[in-house]
């Protein structure tokens, strides 16, 4: 089974700050992956160098295969991954719709297209609407994602990464300042993911974690802590020690 | 079926909550009739409305790298007056045809702002705006030592313009003149309407709303940018080569700091990214500026400074809605 | 030789004058997040006051300019408090918008008030002549202005670093709700920095007056070349400010003695490069 996601000996310093250190871990087809850690353990560093919003300043990332470490984002997202941001990052002022449109046009590599307007391409637009129905965002269509309430904002954010159609998907603390009661459709949309797509998730939440993770990665102090299945890591003294608390 | 069931059938959209756009005819059809009523109601002012025209052109292109870009700059009249100038240039020493030179303005404009983009893309807001001054002075200043091209400080003149398409002279009272701008007006308008929505001008929109969404959503953000930009600067060019055009004369005024702020004005007074506040903030300003430049110049600044003040403690947006909805409890 | 001298004390002169009149611009900017346009005419203000203070009411140039400095100081605490600080929470193109059209408005009123002619401010005897430092002979106005400038510099320095003040505006401009909450009298703060930055341009303007020459359009005419001095120095970097003012004053005064034909294509060139180089800031990385 080819490792969809490869990173090896990734390493990252800012000024004297050492944020990753020789981090390396592989996630296969199918694999949920739940990377946890106290605070200021590097978790969303490490997630940012995956995705391409930083540089690490030695190691390598193997996207299905392809060396990715030299490769800006829109190189990451071509070779198949999506991810998505612990701050919501939406265009504010875009109806729901026109920002999924938006991921539709951009996997279809239709975007340097600039005469027919975004009107005209019907496929498109429904495919945009099943996607906000599945996400129960149907009725909100045609309302600017800032005036969203902040759990719907946040399903906006995992819909755009659905809509690339990706092998790896990122996500970035998606439960991240949604209150308790909220977190339903946010869950529902979890457990609905496709099931050939890898999955790399950063949280907090531990109960979400050992109910969704097939495997969990420990990060502390920028290092890889523990790597195994979530008994392993309930009873590794090390995690408990560092994480876990009693 | 009766009456009113077919048109209430008519009436219902398919998908009431769904995002549509306009169709992309409606405002520059708007503009033409407009133009074309100002034209024929006031012939005695054409050489105003030529310069209404024009100066809406110029914002419009800046409307499309401030309002829809995101790209805020205050060197937007380099790339109309080197439009101006390389028309000028071209009417004077190859030939007068003026479509000719409308293209040559266009392409001027273009290559500067494709040059200039692709150092210039590369940083972002207050960074962006001061080198974007730079590069316009720097522009500037070689226009003044060029003079045995631009003339120099004395401006480019001594150039005439053929008849359009042959048949239609520039007479003096500047008919001519002003429905040739108007008709650029018009087809630019409709042009980047078209731009403006289609799926570039959605990426272009997304990258200003939200960079790093676009980044991760595979968009090439530079690119993109510096492919408005040229556009923009194509747009700012060709509204240089018609001033030169119908005022056959082309000074250092057009590549000046203080062209680029005042279009940025009334941009902002109009209301940038929809494109058409950019003609309404052009025409609003233009004509005020007529009406107080035979008065002494400088209370003509008294009261446009007053009015960009007001403007802005009164958004006309909320002004409208209050008045809406006063006038809809009265009645 | 000497021509090299020349252009050395000149230029620093220059770069002095720009440094006084951006210091106030570049924490408006830096840590208040306000694009004040109307900057400029601050400095125009303030000239125009020792101007008239001078020659019409004949005061004595010793006592009319540290008037001067405070009316300016005064107009900027006024127009902050009554107008300015509503705007802080808006769009910074309507920040742009509202402040030109202050500008506008100044200009206008100089105007009116005074009329179109350059204002010019005759010096105390003391200041007219040279000054004899052994090694070469400079004009007075000249060391005046160097002095000032590294004047301001030290005491801008020391108040943002090392008094309570400078605590507060730091405090202030980094988080104004914590800062509130910690009984920091924000507005106080706010209002205080504005006056200050308005007197410092004010200064400038009279500093400047011989370079820059007084008259209405003042206000809008050199606000290019402040802006510039702010964006390469570093937003809120006085030592950035001072240096890029510095910097740039040389050169522009190096290509006007040496290769005046070609306008202010080299400050240009300059700004671009320094600015590519280091866009932050010439001392941020």
């Amino acid at each position: 089974m080819t490792q969809l996601l490869e990173v090896r000996s990734l390493d990252k310093r800012f000024g004297g700050l050492h944020v990753t250190r020789n981090v390396s871990f592989s996630l296969a087809e199918g694999e949920r992956l739940a990377l946890i850690g106290p605070n200021g353990a590097g978790k969303t560093t490490l997630v940012n160098q995956i995705s391409g919003v930083l540089r690490p300043d030695s190691g390598a990332i193997h996207l299905r295969g392809e060396n990715v470490t030299r490769q800006h984002q829109a190189g990451r997202v071509r070779a198949g991954l999506a991810r998505t941001f612990q701050i919501t990052t939406l265009a504010p002022h875009f109806p729901v719709q026109r920002q999924i449109e938006l991921a539709l046009f951009e996997r279809e590599r239709l975007t340097w297209r600039a005469w027919r307007g975004i009107d005209s391409y019907p496929a498109l637009q429904a495919e945009a609407q099943e996607l906000l129905a599945r996400f129960g965002l149907r009725r909100h269509a045609a309302t600017p994602t800032q005036d969203l309430a902040y759990g719907e904002q946040r399903l906006v954010e995992m819909a755009l990464a659905l809509a690339l159609r990706p092998q790896v998907l990122l996500l970035d603390e998606p439960m991240a300042g949604v209150p308790k009661g909220d977190g339903a459709r946010l869950l529902a949309a979890l457990d609905a993911l496709p099931r050939e797509l890898g999955v790399l998730i950063v949280e907090h939440d531990m109960e979400l974690v050992f109910r969704f993770a097939t495997r969990i990665l420990v990060l502390a102090e920028g290092a890889v802590l523990a790597d195994g299945t979530p008994e392993q890591i309930r009873r590794d003294p090390k995690v408990r020690a560092a994480y876990l608390g009693n | 079926m009766n009456t009113m069931t077919l048109l209430r059938a008519r009436l219902q959209k398919p998908d009431a909550s769904a995002p549509r756009c306009a169709p992309p005819s409606r405002a520059p059809l708007v503009a033409l009739v407009i133009g074309l009523v100002a034209c024929t109601l006031l012939p005695q002012h054409a050489s105003l409305l030529t310069r209404v025209f024009i100066t809406a052109l110029l914002v419009l292109s800046l409307d499309l790298a401030v309002g829809v870009a995101g790209l805020a700059t205050l060197g937007h009249a380099a790339l109309f007056g080197v439009g101006a100038y390389a028309a000028g240039i071209f009417a004077l020493k190859v030939m007068p045809d003026p479509l000719v030179g409308l293209g040559i303005g266009v392409a001027a404009g273009a290559l500067l702002a494709f040059a200039s983009g692709a150092f210039l893309l590369r940083y972002q807001g207050f960074t962006f705006l001061m080198l974007t001054v730079a590069v316009a002075q720097i522009v500037l200043s070689l226009a003044q030592k060029a003079r045995d091209w631009t003339g120099g400080d004395d401006g480019l003149s001594g150039f005439t313009v053929r008849p359009l398409l042959g048949r239609f002279v520039f007479d003096l009272e500047g008919r001519v003149a002003a429905l040739y701008a108007l008709a650029v007006l018009v087809i630019a308008l409709y042009l980047l309407r078209r731009l403006v929505d289609s799926p570039f001008g959605l990426a272009v929109r997304g990258i200003h709303e939200n960079r790093a969404r676009m980044a991760a959503l595979g968009t090439p953000v530079y690119a993109r940018l510096l492919v408005l930009y040229t556009v923009a600067g194509a747009v700012a060019g060709a509204a240089g080569a018609l001033s030169a055009q119908t005022t056959a004369v082309v000074g250092l005024d057009s590549l000046s700091f203080a062209l680029s702020a005042e279009a940025l004005v009334m941009l902002i007074l109009g209301g940038a990214g929809r494109l058409t506040g950019a003609l309404v903030g052009a025409t609003v300003f233009t004509l005020l500026h007529h009406t107080a430049a035979s008065i002494n110049p400088y209370h003509w600044l008294f009261v446009v400074g007053i009015l960009l003040m007001l403007v802005v403690l009164v958004p006309p947006a909320k002004a409208w809605a209050w008045l809406r909805s006063r006038v809809g409890a009265g009645s | 030789m000497s021509t090299l001298a020349n252009i050395l004390i000149d230029g620093i002169a220059y770069g002095m004058v720009l440094f006084v009149i951006a210091i106030g611009l570049s924490v408006t900017l830096g840590l208040m997040r306000f694009v004040n346009l109307s900057h400029g005419a601050f400095a125009m203000v303030g000239g125009y006051c020792a101007a008239l203070l001078t020659r019409e009411a004949q005061w004595s140039f010793w006592v009319a300019v540290p008037v001067a400095i405070l009316a300016t100081a005064l107009l900027g605490a006024v127009l902050e408090v009554l107008v300015l600080r509503h705007l802080y929470r808006r769009k910074e193109l309507d920040q742009v918008l509202f402040t030109i059209g202050l500008s506008f408005l100044l200009i206008a009123g100089t105007n009116a008030l005074v009329g179109p002619q350059v204002q010019l401010i005759p010096l105390p005897s003391a200041l007219a002549g040279s000054v004899d430092l052994g090694f070469r002979t400079l004009p007075a106005q000249r060391l005046l202005v160097i002095g000032a400038g590294l004047a301001v510099a030290a005491v801008a320095a020391w108040t943002v670093t090392r008094t309570r003040f400078g605590i507060w505006l730091r405090a202030a401009v980094d988080h104004a709700g914590t800062a509130s909450a910690l009984g920091i009298p924000i507005r106080t703060v706010q209002c205080a920095s504005f006056a200050a930055g308005a007197a410092l341009a004010g200064f400038g303007g009279i500093l400047g007056a011989e370079l820059m020459p007084l008259e209405p359009y003042y206000a809008l005419k050199y606000l290019v070349l402040v802006l510039v001095v702010v964006a390469v120095g570093g937003m809120g970097s006085i030592t950035g400010s001072l240096c890029a003012a510095v910097l740039l004053g040389v050169i522009e005064t190096a290509s006007k003695y040496l290769a005046s034909d070609w306008g202010s294509l080299f400050f240009f060139l300059a700004m671009a490069a320094l600015l590519a180089w280091r866009p932050d800031g010439l001392l941020k990385r």
